[in-house]
C-alpha cells in the first residue's frame, strides 16, 4: 500500500503546486498550461484509484478538448504575450477568500461525513469495477435516467449557445 | 507481457521496463525517418518528378536523408527575441510525449506488446490528442502572427476531426465486444467470412466505411494535404513551426512522421488484422508478427500518403464543413448500422 501513498502524495503536491500556479500566474495563457498539469494530475489519481476508463476520459475530455478550447478562445482574442497583471487582477480578492475558505469546509465536511473511516482494499474486484464495461452498464442500467437528463441539459445548453451566437 | 513463455525469459520488472522504454524512443525516430525516406523522398519524387532528392549518393538519391539530418543537427538554434522562451522550448517536447504514448499500447505479436491495456485503444486516441497543446503551446511562444493564426488553425481542425475519429473506431469496437488493442486483434484473428474461417474476418470487410472515415480523419489530424491548412506554405510560410529551426524542427518533423507511423499501425490493427497472419499461431505469430504489422502498416501509409501527394487543399471553411456536416454524420450511421447487425446476428 504504501507506493500508492507515495504517489498519491507526490501527484497531491504537484497538483496542489500546479493549481496556486494557475492562480498566481500573470499570464493568462500560462495560467491555462498550468491547468494542464493539474488535470493530468486528476487523471493520475484516477488511475491510482484502478479507474483506468475515467482517468483517460479525463485526458480525452478535459486536456485534449477543454484546456485546447480555453487556449483558443483565449489566442483568438488577446492573445497576450506579455504580463498583464492588471487585466488578471481583482479587487474583491478578501471576498473571494472568504467563498473559496466555505467551499473547502463545505467540501470537507461532505466528504468526510461521506467516506469518513472507509478504506479502499485494492483486489480485482475493485480493478473490475473500473472496467470500461462495468462503467458502461453501470451508466445504462442503474443511472440511466441521470444520465439522459445531463444530455438533455448539454443538449439545451448546446441549443442556447447557437441561438446566441447567430444573430440572422 | 514482453518475455516470451516459449523462451523462458525471466527478466526483473526493472530492466524490462528500461528495454521497454528504449525499445519504444528506437521505434518512434525509426518508424518518422522510414515513412520520411519511402513516401516524402522516394514516392513523392517519383509522382511529382522532383529530380533533386533522387540524386545526392548516386542509387536512387539514398545520401539525401542523412544529409537533410546532418543540416538539422548543424544549424543554429534560434528563439525570437520576443517568445515566451519557456514554452517555446517545451512544445515540440509535449508534440513528441503524445506521440511516445501512442506508441505504448500497439500490440506486435501475441505476447509482444508494451502496455496491454484494457481501454487500448480509447487510451491511444486521447493521449494523441495531447499533441494539439504542444502545437498551440508552439504558436503562440513563437511571437508571431502566422505562428499563432497556424496554431488556432490546427486546434480548430484538430478538435472537428477527433470525433469523426473516434466515431469510426466504435464500428470496430462494437464488432470485437473490447477496447483493447489485442482483443480486436485476436477477434479478427478468429473470426469467419460467412462460416469460412480460413482467413479470420478482418473488420475492413465488415467496417469499410469505418475504414475509410478513419483515414479521412486521421489525414486530417496529421494535417496532412488536402488538410494542411495550419502549415499552408503559400498562406502562412510554416504555420505555427515557422519560428523552429534546427533540432527543435526536427522534433516536430519526428513527431509528424511518428505519428504517422502511430494512426498506420492502429488502422491496421483495427482493420487488417494487426499482427495476425493466416495459419500463423503460437512463437511464430511472435517472430512474425512485427513484421506483418509493419507490412499492413507500410500499406495504410502508402494510401495516406498517396492522397497526400496528389490531392490539392481544401479551404478553411469547406474543411469544416466536411467535418461536421458528411464525417460525423456518417460516423453516427455507421454506428448505428453495426448496432443493428450486432443484436440481429
Amino acid at each position: 500500500m504504501w507506493e500508492q501513498q507515495v504517489a498519491f502524495w507526490v501527484l497531491a503536491v504537484a497538483m496542489a503546486a500546479a493549481a496556486i500556479g494557475v492562480v498566481r500566474s500573470r499570464n493568462i495563457v500560462h495560467a491555462a498550461l498550468f491547468l494542464v498539469v493539474v488535470l493530468a494530475g486528476a487523471a493520475a489519481q484516477y488511475i491510482l484509484l484502478a479507474a483506468e476508463f475515467v482517468a483517460w476520459v479525463q485526458v480525452l475530455i478535459y486536456i485534449g478538448a477543454v484546456v485546447v478550447l480555453f487556449l483558443f478562445g483565449i489566442m483568438l482574442t488577446r492573445a497576450p504575450m506579455h504580463d498583464d497583471a492588471g487585466a488578471l487582477d481583482n479587487d474583491q480578492r478578501w471576498g473571494g477568500l472568504v467563498v473559496a475558505l466555505f467551499v473547502l469546509g463545505v467540501l470537507i465536511a461532505l466528504l468526510v461525513n461521506a467516506f469518513g473511516g472507509k478504506k479502499i482494499h485494492f483486489s480485482n474486484a475493485l480493478v473490475s469495477l473500473g472496467r470500461t464495461s462495468h462503467v458502461g452498464t453501470d451508466i445504462f442500467r442503474v443511472f440511466v435516467v441521470p444520465f439522459e437528463v445531463v444530455s438533455m441539459l448539454l443538449l439545451a445548453a448546446l441549443v442556447g449557445a447557437v441561438v446566441l451566437a447567430r444573430k440572422d | 507481457m514482453t518475455a516470451i513463455p516459449t523462451l523462458a525469459l525471466s527478466i526483473g520488472w526493472g530492466t524490462t521496463l528500461a528495454i521497454k522504454t528504449l525499445i519504444i524512443l528506437a521505434i518512434i525516430p525509426l518508424g518518422a525517418l522510414i515513412l520520411g525516406y519511402v513516401f516524402l523522398l522516394k514516392m513523392m519524387s517519383h509522382m511529382q518528378s522532383r529530380l533533386g532528392p533522387m540524386d545526392p549518393g548516386g542509387f536512387h538519391g539514398w545520401y539525401q536523408l542523412v544529409g537533410d539530418g546532418l543540416k538539422f543537427l548543424q544549424k543554429e538554434d534560434i528563439m525570437p527575441a520576443q517568445s515566451d522562451r519557456r514554452v517555446f522550448a517545451a512544445a515540440p517536447a509535449v508534440v513528441v510525449l503524445s506521440t511516445f504514448l501512442v506508441f505504448l499500447v500497439i500490440p506486435v505479436g501475441p505476447d509482444l506488446v508494451d502496455k496491454s491495456l484494457n481501454v487500448g485503444v480509447f487510451y491511444a486516441l486521447a493521449v494523441s490528442s495531447l499533441s494539439v497543446i504542444g502545437v498551440l503551446m508552439a504558436g503562440w511562444a513563437s511571437a508571431n502572427k502566422y505562428a499563432l493564426l497556424g496554431a488556432l488553425r490546427a486546434a480548430a481542425q484538430l478538435i472537428a476531426y477527433e470525433l469523426p475519429l473516434l466515431l469510426a473506431v466504435v464500428g470496430v469496437v462494437i464488432q470485437a465486444g473490447t477496447l483493447s488493442l489485442q482483443g480486436i486483434v485476436l477477434s479478427q484473428q478468429h473470426g469467419a467470412i460467412f462460416g469460412f474461417g480460413g482467413l479470420g474476418q478482418p473488420f475492413i470487410l465488415t467496417q469499410f466505411f469505418g475504414f475509410a472515415l478513419f483515414l479521412v480523419a486521421a489525414q486530417a489530424e496529421l494535417t496532412q494535404t488536402p488538410f494542411d491548412m495550419p502549415v499552408a506554405e503559400s498562406e502562412l510560410v510554416a504555420g505555427y513551426m515557422v519560428e523552429y529551426t534546427g533540432f527543435r524542427f526536427l522534433f516536430f518533423f519526428i513527431g509528424e512522421f511518428g505519428t504517422a507511423f502511430g494512426f498506420a499501425a492502429i488502422a491496421a490493427t483495427l482493420f487488417l488484422g494487426g499482427w495476425a497472419l493466416p495459419g500463423v499461431h503460437g512463437t511464430w505469430a511472435d517472430i512474425l508478427g512485427p513484421g506483418v504489422l509493419f507490412i499492413k502498416l507500410m500499406a495504410v501509409a502508402f494510401l495516406m500518403f498517396w492522397v497526400r501527394f496528389t490531392y490539392p487543399r481544401l479551404r478553411e471553411d469547406q474543411l469544416q464543413a466536411l467535418a461536421w456536416k458528411v464525417l460525423i454524420p456518417l460516423g453516427l450511421a455507421n454506428i448505428l448500422l453495426t448496432g443493428v447487425f450486432k443484436v440481429a446476428f
